[in-house]
Order: C-alpha cells, then structure tokens, then sequence
C-alpha cells in the first residue's frame, strides 16, 4: 500500500488506483495482465479492487487508452468500493487533502522546519511575501515528511544537462520514492538532506529545490520526480565554495539513496482552468518549475482548452542552458519560447528582459488578459531587470506597471522565487 | 555474409536452441518481406513510423516507442510465460496436464484452428493497404501502421506454431498464409468478412473496432486451449489485439464528434446540409455499423456447429473466460438458446450447449459490442443531438447459418423479400454512400493537422502531443 502519515495523526492515505469508466474500451488487457487478480468488471465497467492491488504497475503500460493510469488519494479506510466504481460514468474528482475527513486528528499543524520558513522568506521577498495561489491551482500537500521522518528516494537517474565544456555542471536527476507517497504539484519544492555533520558538528540545512516534473512524475506511472540541479563551485561573492548539497546530489550515482523533506509550498503553484495563460520568466535552474508546468501542460494538452505558453529563458550561451534540446522541439503552437544569451562570442549580450521589450505587444496582451499568470524564477539579479521592462512595455502601451502588480499578487497571478 | 537471426527474430521461445526449427523460419521471412512489400501498406516503405514495438512479454517490454521504417519492423515470436502445472479445463480431457506437444488425434484440428487464425491476419493488412494514400492526419496514419506491423507479427505467431509443431504440413500451411489474397477470386481468405474491401477510412474504424474485436473473442477462447503453447501464444497476441480496438473506438468516436460539431454550428439535422459541409451524417454512420456488425457476426460461423463441439470437447478452443465459468466445463447435458425463424417470427429454442458455442461466443461479442455503441452515443449526448446509435439485430444480414435463407430487418422482425429489397439501401451503406465517404478522403499529412470530417484525439500516443510527428517521409 503506497501510505504515509499525515501530520501529526495517525490516518493512512492510500493513492487508489481506479480506472477511467469514459476513456476504456474494455479490452480486458488490464485484467488478463494483472498478477494478483485485482481487477474485475461487470457488462458496465472495469475496476480495481484496492484490498488486492499491489502497486506493481504491470497493468499500465499494456493499457492502449491510458484509462488504467488512474489515482486518487483517498483515506486508506474509506476507499472507493468495487460497488461504487461499477455504477460510475465518469471519474469522482480528487478530494482535496484537506477535506479528506481525519478523525481524532492533533489540530495543530506541524511546523515547517525553521530553514524551509527562512528560504522561503527569502526567495519570495521580490514579491512581497508569500502570495496566494491561482484559484484553480489544485490542492498541495505539505510537509509529509518531516526532518525526523524523511522519506528515502532513491535516484533511478542523473544526467548532465549542460555541455561537457560549459563552465556550469547542472544536472537531472530522477529519485524514486518507492513505496512511499511524495505527491508534489508544479513549483512546489522538495527539500533534501545533505548526510554528514558540517563544521560545527550539526547536520547540515535542509536545501531545497523545486521540482522539474509535472505531478504525474518524471516517468508518468513510476512513482518519482526530478530535480534540476546546479553544481555549486563559488559563492555569491565568487569565492570557491562547493556546495555541500548540491555536490552531494550531483555526485549521487543511481542507485544511491537520499533523504527527502517537504513538500513544501502552496503559493507558487500552477492555474488548472481551461484558458488560463502561463508567461514564465526564468534563468539557469530556474527553469526546474517552469519545465515541470510546461510538460504538465503537454501531456494533459487538449486542444482549444489550454491557453497559452510564453517562455522567457536567460543562459549565458546554448550550451549551458538546461533542457536545450528538448526546449526547441515544442511545436510553436503549443509555446512562444525566447530564448536570451548573455555570453555567446561575437554577440551582444542578451537578457531576459531584452526580450521581453523585443515582444513587447505580445506579451502586453497577455498581461491584460485575466487569465495569464506570471511566474518569475531564477537569479534575484534579473528581479529588478524585469520589472523595469515590464514597467516600460506597460506604459508604453498605456498600463500602469505599479498597479497592474499588485492586482495580480492580490489574484494569485504573480509568483517570484529567487535566490 | 552470415545474418544473426537471433537478432533479426527477436523471440523468448529459444529459438537458436532449435536449429532445425530456426532454419524453417529462416527460410520464411525472406518470403514474408516479400509478401510485406508486395501487400503491405502501399508506398510507405521509407517511411519512418514512430511504433511500439514489442521487445519483451513483460510490461516493461510495452513501452518500447521509437521509429522505424516498417519493412525493418523487428516482427518477433512472443508467447506469454508458461504457468506452471497448468491443466487441461474444459472438454473430455479436463484436469490432464495441459499439452506441451500436438496431441496426434487432434493435430488436423487444431492446425485447421490456427491456419484459421493466421489467415485473418494478413488478409487484414491486405485489406487495408490502400488507406495511407487517403489518412486523414499523421496520428491516424500511424495507427493504421501500428495496426498493421502488428497484424503481421500475430501472423508470425501463428507460423511459429506451425513451423514449431505441425512439421511439413505446418511449413505449407505457413507457405499457404503468404499466397492467399484477399478478395481474390481464385485465391481467396478462408472467413468472408477478409475478403470484403476497406475502402476508406470510416470502414476502417468500423472494422478495427467490430472485426478485430472478433479477434479479441476468437484469442480469448484460444487462450484457454489445452494445446499450451497456442495459449500462451494467443495470450500474448490479446495485448497487442487491444490498441487495435483503441484505434477503432476512438475513430469513430471522432468521426461522430466532429459531425456533432459541425450539426450544432449548422443548427441542423438536414443529412444533404450536413454532407455539403463535408461530414459524415449520422445515418450514414449508422448504415456502416449495421453492415460491419453483420459481417462479424458470421465470423462466428454457424449457430449450431458439431465442429464447435468437437473443438471444445476435445480441449482445444473453450469458452469466453472458461475458467470464470461456473459450471462443469464439460457441458454435456447443458443447452443453450439459440435463435430460428418459424411461422414469419424469430423464436429462441433450445439446442446441445456442445453445439451451441459459436452461438455463446456471439453472444459474449455483442454484449461487448453494444458496450461500446453506448460510449459512442454519449459523445452524442454530450453534444445534444437527439440521435443514438444502435447494434443490429443479430440475426441481421446473416450470410451463414440458418438465419441466412431468412431476411431480417435491424430491428429483428422477419421480412419478405419484397420488404427487404425495398427497405435495405436504409440500412446497409450504398454505393452512392460509399461514393461520398470516399469523395471526403483527402490525405492531410501536415503535423497537427486532421481532415474536416474527424475530430483530433483527444491525447496523442505515448503521451505525445497530438500534433507530434508521428511519420516522417523521407
């Protein structure tokens, strides 16, 4: 059983597999492959039997409608019966966590670990503190697993984005977690624990990171994630510093095994409605949310229901800009990217917020519509770059930055995290 | 130059442990590429296909996508891993060890079993080696592709078994497979249904969703012979089965959806305004189901069938989920109903269950069958269009069995002949609505691009965007 504990009660959450009754065609497959005969039907529907599945996923892949690659956390002992799933036409929507009814519950949530509050503090300064989520964003779970309990992932994989010769080493790397149930949504961030004591004989922080899969995982129906990780060589001041997480994560090799708080954060999290605009602005690892909201958008893609993608993406050259290749395969349909190089010989330097004037039109017309929200992430340095272009496009099409700003951080619409 | 057939076949039967068995097969793929380049998909042999290819049995070995050029499609040899001390579960020889050999007295009855198989698979991709002139987008060509390669590698399963266990008999047999032709007046497919043509792409979504589906039923019963490899073989083959009814389901899903649309922009049910904006009217859509649900009916055989008995007594070819059955698996004294005109009605009598399989068989489809009619009619639903389709009768346009020398309407009431030739341009397609089906079959080849009168899907293949390359010309 995929479970966890939630707080400080005892209730177990169980992610129940369910099938989807509109999309399968009942070819069976699903029931002839299943190892332990957890899944049945009647003349109506196909279900799964949640006392007996195993969670081995031998079902999912044979599936040719993709019907079987369904999951709703459910409290352990209130989950849906064989009864309920033979008389449904179509899927019951998720029950948010919050709603998810715990009984003898402590009322008191537990406490976020004092660095997640202080990173956070920190990285969402650019926008005045924490703001409120998009309205349609769905609900994220926080804080699953404490510094006490951690969950252990182990890493299925870990490549290099960059090139061999680009002065960054910044990395993909996929943990596993098994059994254990991590639910992450797009630009919540995980937090990992470095082993070892440091200097003064005390575990290290935690370092958080944000996670650049969509919520279905990296690898849809393996229970993982991944991250986007810079190798950290020098401070902000430029002297040679080595990360300790961030090498000790770039060096893990698969196989390993790594300590994961969180998840955390319920601000910086993606709109669900039809029609709602996503104009993404990132450097560097910044790009580890906007990838994950963007591949979460192109997997769950139904034409003439989504809005629009617009990417802003800032590297020193190509060859150290994470996600290059796959990036400029998109269809331009599905998502203007501009991309902007600082460092690349014999060209004037480019950044973000050049581009963002380059396109001005476009991206004023996004703005003025209700449905777009901005997510800024990345290098503090480009906070102020970027509000003096955004400042300029607007009056120059005759809006007023100031105001603008705060009617979207009031809506959820506007979402910084920089470091 | 020496060839690895060890990779060339990929295989998880030890093939290159039976060198006598390996030589046979050696000397039959050369003559399959033939046939796939002589009957396979017209003009695509340069084409780079993005396909699933099956590497393993194991789940894991399904999701292998990539593309491929099809004549290099690795068509292999995959049988479902044995189940240990598997029986025998059904017939006269229930509870016997299942067999892993031909038992002698059944031989000729079961290779008739499988060449019966096997010829329906080719003849499909004979059937349908035309429709990648006139797809409607990249993603529906590369499912009648898929569709296809898959085909043939079913027909590879069949030869395996026939070069494995059948000896020289079995070598002409799969010798045979590669000659017939479908539609052929000479030469023909052994089951009528594979020799009728598939002349555009609504009879081809028909098809994949009714015939093969047909598939689906005949695999399952042979998944649960006695003849253990045979079952094993059939199970692995049921997976593959299962997209090709994804692909049918959804193509007229589509089809119905985008008229749906098209109806409610128009404000109209008036079927000349509708074909004028270049869609298929839903009686049209109505008229094909009623002919290829037919035609698959009498793909079951005869209502009444001592080779059906013979088949399942002797442990070759049981029930639809025998062993979920419960009752004795023998059968003996069981009846079962089965349908015959008398006095101008339809009755239900009641004949030998032995006898009556073919007739449990159809009637195991059909309820699957209307299954899926009803998924189709909500998308009407959804859209607000008072029209539901529905499953003929069964014994509707019946070409074999007793049901065959009367004339029955849809809705099951017996007909004179002067009523049938009167009403049945109603209900079966005309040549003029074949003509206009036809008339709408442009090819659309642009990435994302799908022709007016189908709707695009609603995700694509392996979580691809819809408007993913999913075939490269080169």
């Amino acid at each position: 059983m995929a479970a966890t504990t939630v707080g400080t009660s005892q209730v177990t959450i169980l992610r129940q597999h369910l099938i989807d009754p509109e999309i399968c065609i009942r070819c069976n497959t699903c029931e002839e492959t299943c190892p332990v005969n957890a899944i049945s039907h009647d003349s109506r529907n196909y279900v799964v039997d949640a006392s007996k599945c195993g969670f081995c996923y031998a079902c999912i892949s044979p599936c040719p409608t993709g019907a079987i690659d369904n999951w709703r956390h459910v409290r352990a002992d209130h989950a849906y019966a064989l009864a309920d799933q033979l008389l449904w036409d179509t899927l019951p929507a998720q029950i948010a966590m919050a709603e998810i009814p715990i009984v003898g519950a402590d009322d008191t949530a537990a406490t976020l670990p004092d660095d997640v509050e202080r990173i956070a503090a920190a990285s969402t300064s650019g926008q005045g503190g924490i703001a409120p989520p998009p309205w349609s964003a769905a609900h994220p779970y926080v804080n699953l697993y404490s510094i006490q309990k951690p969950a252990l992932a182990t890493v299925s994989g870990n490549f290099r984005l960059t090139a061999e010769d680009a002065s960054s080493d910044i990395r993909h790397i996929v943990l596993d977690f098994g059994n254990a149930s991590l639910p992450v949504l797009e630009g919540q961030t995980i937090g990992i624990l470095a082993p070892g004591l440091d200097a003064h004989g005390r575990p290290h922080h935690v370092r958080l990171y944000s996670v650049a899969s969509p919520r279905d995982g990296e690898r849809p129906r393996y229970n993982n994630l991944s991250l986007t990780v810079k190798r950290v060589t020098t401070d902000h001041e430029g002297a040679q510093v080595l990360g300790v997480a961030s090498n000790f994560l770039c060096d893990l090799k698969k196989g390993d095994q790594v300590h994961v708080v969180g998840p955390y954060g319920t601000s910086f999290l993606m709109p669900n409605h039809p029609g709602s605009n996503l104009l993404m602005i990132c450097t560097g690892t910044g790009s580890a949310p906007m990838r994950a909201m963007t591949e979460r958008r192109r997997r769950k893609s139904a034409p003439k229901e989504d809005g629009k993608l617009m990417l802003f993406f800032g590297a020193r050259t190509p060859a150290e800009l994470p996600y290059f290749g796959p990036l400029t395969r998109l269809p331009k349909e599905f998502i203007d990217i501009n991309l902007a190089f600082s460092r690349v010989p014999e060209q004037p330097r480019q950044y973000v917020q050049d581009l963002i004037r380059a396109k001005a039109e476009a991206v004023v017309n996004l703005l003025r519509d209700e449905n777009t929200y901005l997510y800024l992430c990345g290098l503090k340095g480009m906070e102020k770059g970027v509000d003096e272009a955004f400042s300029d496009i607007c009056s120059r099409h005759g809006l007023d930055w100031k105001s603008l700003q705060a009617e979207l951080l009031q809506q959820g619409r506007y979402h910084v995290e920089t470091y | 130059m020496s060839i690895d057939y060890n990779q060339k076949i990929p295989n998880n039967v030890d093939l290159s442990e039976n060198k006598t068995l390996q030589r046979a097969l050696e000397h039959w793929q050369p003559e399959f590429i033939n046939w796939w380049q002589d009957m396979g998909p017209d003009d695509s042999q340069n084409f780079d296909v993005y396909l699933r290819t099956a590497v393993s049995v194991d789940p894991g070995g399904w999701a292998h996508f990539d593309y491929v050029k099809m004549p290099d499609y690795r068509w292999g040899i995959f049988l479902n891993p044995a189940e240990p001390g598997r029986k025998v579960n059904f017939g006269a020889h229930k509870g016997e060890a299942a067999w892993q050999e031909v038992p002698g007295e059944y031989r000729s009855n079961l290779r008739r079993l499988i060449v019966t198989q096997g010829d329906t698979e080719p003849a499909s991709v004979e059937q349908q080696r035309h429709l990648g002139l006139t797809c409607p987008s990249l993603y529906d060509m590369r499912n009648l592709f898929q569709v296809n390669v898959e085909e043939g590698r079913h027909l590879w399963a069949m030869v395996y078994l026939l070069h494995a266990y059948f000896g020289r008999d079995g070598r002409e047999e799969a010798e045979a497979l590669l000659e017939r032709r479908s539609g052929d007046a000479d030469n023909p497919r052994i089951l009528g249904a594979f020799n009728e043509q598939t002349p555009d792409w609504l009879a081809f979504f028909m098809f994949t969703y009714f015939t093969d589906r047909d598939g689906k039923y005949q695999l399952c019963s042979l998944a649960e012979s006695g003849f253990d490899p045979l079952a094993r073989t059939c199970k692995f083959m049921l997976t593959e089965e299962a997209h090709h009814m994804f692909v049918g389901e959804s193509g007229v899903g589509r089809v119905i959806q985008r008229t749906c649309e098209v109806m409610n922009q128009l404000k109209t049910d008036d079927v000349a305004k509708i074909r004028a904006a270049g869609v298929i009217d839903l009686p049209t859509i109505q008229r094909y189901l009623n002919f290829h649900f037919s035609v698959t009916m009498d793909l079951f055989g005869a209502d009444v069938s001592s080779n059906a008995a013979t088949f399942y007594n002797t442990g070759l070819k049981g029930r639809y989920e025998e062993t979920k059955q419960d009752d004795d698996h023998q059968l003996s004294d069981a009846t079962y109903p089965i349908l015959e005109v008398a006095n101008g009605q339809i009755i239900a009598t009641q004949a030998p269950y032995l006898n009556a399989l073919n007739e449990r068989l159809r009637d195991d489809y059909v309820r699957d069958a209307v299954a899926g009619i009803e998924r189709w009619n909500k998308i009407l639903q959804k859209q607000g269009i008072p029209f539901a389709l529905s499953a003929p009768h069964k014994a509707f346009n019946r070409k074999i069995g007793p049901l065959s020398s009367s004339k029955i309407s849809p809705a099951g009431k017996v007909l004179s002949e002067a009523e049938w030739t009167h009403h049945h341009l109603q209900w079966l397609p005309s040549a003029e609505d074949r003509v206009f089906v036809a008339s709408l079959m442009g090819r659309v080849t642009q990435p994302g691009k799908y022709a007016n009168w189908i709707a695009p899907p609603a995700r694509g293949i392996n979580n691809q965007a819809v408007d993913f390359e999913y075939v490269r010309f080169n």
